[in-house]
């Protein structure tokens, strides 16, 4: 605080007894005329960029250079979105086989295929038994995800279990039952 | 660490000119006779990008500092950095108490404010600090939310009122209405829910975001705002609201401990209605 005090009491003992010494000062400081015709030039000694000749310009270059910031790779794995891509890919998994097997029923006789329930369940009956619990809980697991965390968006839509609290304990709580159910139907 | 100024001599510079003997003969023997405790060093990893050098690839720097002669909260980290380190480094800042919203970004993989966030001490563990998610970076961790505001003014967020109140000095409000603000006004725009959800990420251009849709349902549930009519209607697209899809990141990074995730499910609720 003192050495503000001198500092100031200094220049304005300058400024009274060289007046011409102070005119960097008022150089510096723009009248209101000139900043409103445009013709403030304001003067840095150290410049932020090098030969910057029109501004709007460079800016307009920085903006089509600038980088994305890095989101999906450096966000932390949390249930809410890890379980929301979950619900996405395994409504992909139920129903792009669902699609593929329906049309392929569907053009089954065209090429003369036996897609029929009775050839189908035959054909898996001659699997062992490793594959077959395989292949269901391939299915089963996406199935029972699906369904229980349909449920839980089904109640958000209502405006009901939706602060953090909730949210965590029913998602990892359908992650759980899921994988138990899938288990349970994949051993049926 | 041979660039770290010591605390000593940070405190001796912002000593004002004229001490008193007495003062100086104190501080000396207190920097004499207590033992220094042995430095927790912690090393910060920080997104780094020049636009004077824009075909350089962004890069993450280290920084190493002493959590002793650091304050708490992650800004505290950041600012001495910048002062004592690397004055290149780039960061918004202002209030440092949580309520301008200048300094989000993301640490550690979760956006929050850099002021309301502590440093933690587990030492072996580096922090990772990146500007706000797939926000254009204007240089280091500084987003360009040009974006952003722009929406924030696309919904009218001002009272809009055609009838004059009944005593011509204020717009009444029943307790109860006024309680359905609550959790809503306190927003201060800081962009972490937004910049946190996926669908925001790949849809920015016409979905509104979770601050922003926070924002409009502040205004739709304002018993005081005669254009609710006017304002669904705007939102009454497949863009503006359902490209929400429950992902509920918003509510879980709020450093306000708001609900954004709540507020569009009610607006979804008021659409359905409409």
């Amino acid at each position: 605080m003192i050495s503000q005090k001198v500092a100031q009491q200094s220049l304005r003992r300058l400024a009274v007894q060289q007046p011409y010494a102070m005119r960097w000062s008022l150089m510096n400081a723009a009248s209101p005329a000139a900043v409103a015709m445009g013709r403030n030039i304001q003067t840095r000694f150290a410049a932020t960029s090098a030969k910057t000749t029109d501004p709007t310009k460079l800016l307009a270059e920085q903006r089509l250079r600038r980088p994305v910031a890095p989101h999906l790779t450096i966000y932390r794995p949390q249930i809410t979105w890890y379980g929301s891509a979950a619900h996405r890919v395994t409504g992909l998994l139920l129903s792009g086989p669902l699609y593929l097997f329906a049309t392929a029923y569907l053009a089954a006789p065209l090429f003369g295929w036996h897609l029929e329930s009775a050839s189908l369940a035959a054909a898996f009956a001659g699997l062992s038994v490793a594959t077959k619990i395989g292949i269901k809980s391939f299915f089963a697991f996406p199935f029972t995800y699906h369904c229980l965390n349909g449920l839980r968006h089904l109640t958000w839509d209502l405006g009901r279990g939706i602060t953090n609290k909730q949210v965590i304990q029913s998602g990892w709580t359908v992650v759980g039952v899921s994988a138990i159910t899938a288990l349970v139907l994949a051993f049926l | 660490m041979a660039s770290l100024r010591t605390t000593s001599r940070l405190l001796a510079s912002s000593r004002p000119l004229f001490r008193p003997a007495t003062f100086a003969r104190t501080y000396a023997t207190v920097e004499s006779g207590v033992q220094e405790p042995a430095p927790k060093i912690k090393k910060f990893q920080v997104y780094r990008w020049n636009p004077d050098t824009p075909s350089e690839k962004p890069n993450m720097q280290t920084y190493e500092l002493d959590l002793n002669k650091t304050g708490p909260m992650m800004l505290d980290a950041l600012i001495r950095i910048k002062n004592e380190i690397d004055p290149t480094l780039t960061f918004r800042r202002s209030c440092r108490e949580g309520i301008c919203g200048s300094c989000a970004m993301n640490i550690d993989g979760v956006n929050t404010l850099a002021c309301l966030c502590r440093i933690p001490t587990d030492t072996a563990k580096e922090s990772r600090i990146y500007p706000l998610p797939h926000t254009y970076v204007v240089k280091d961790l500084v987003p360009d939310l040009t974006q952003f505001y722009k929406q924030y003014k696309s919904i009218k967020p001002y009272l809009q009122r055609d009838t004059p109140s009944e005593d011509g000095l204020e717009y009444r409000q029943s307790p109860e209405e006024r309680k359905k603000l609550d959790g809503l006004y306190e927003c201060i725009l800081c962009a972490c829910c937004s910049t946190s959800c996926p669908s925001y990420w790949w849809n920015s251009e016409e979905y509104l975001g979770p601050a922003i849709l926070l924002q409009s349902y502040r205004w739709l549930a304002d018993s005081r705002d005669e254009k609710t009519a006017e304002r669904k209607h705007a939102l009454d697209n497949s863009m503006s609201v359902y490209r929400c899809h429950t992902i509920l990141n918003c509510t879980r990074t709020c450093p306000k401990g708001l609900n954004p995730a709540r507020a569009i499910a009610e607006i979804k609720k008021l659409m359905a209605a409409h």
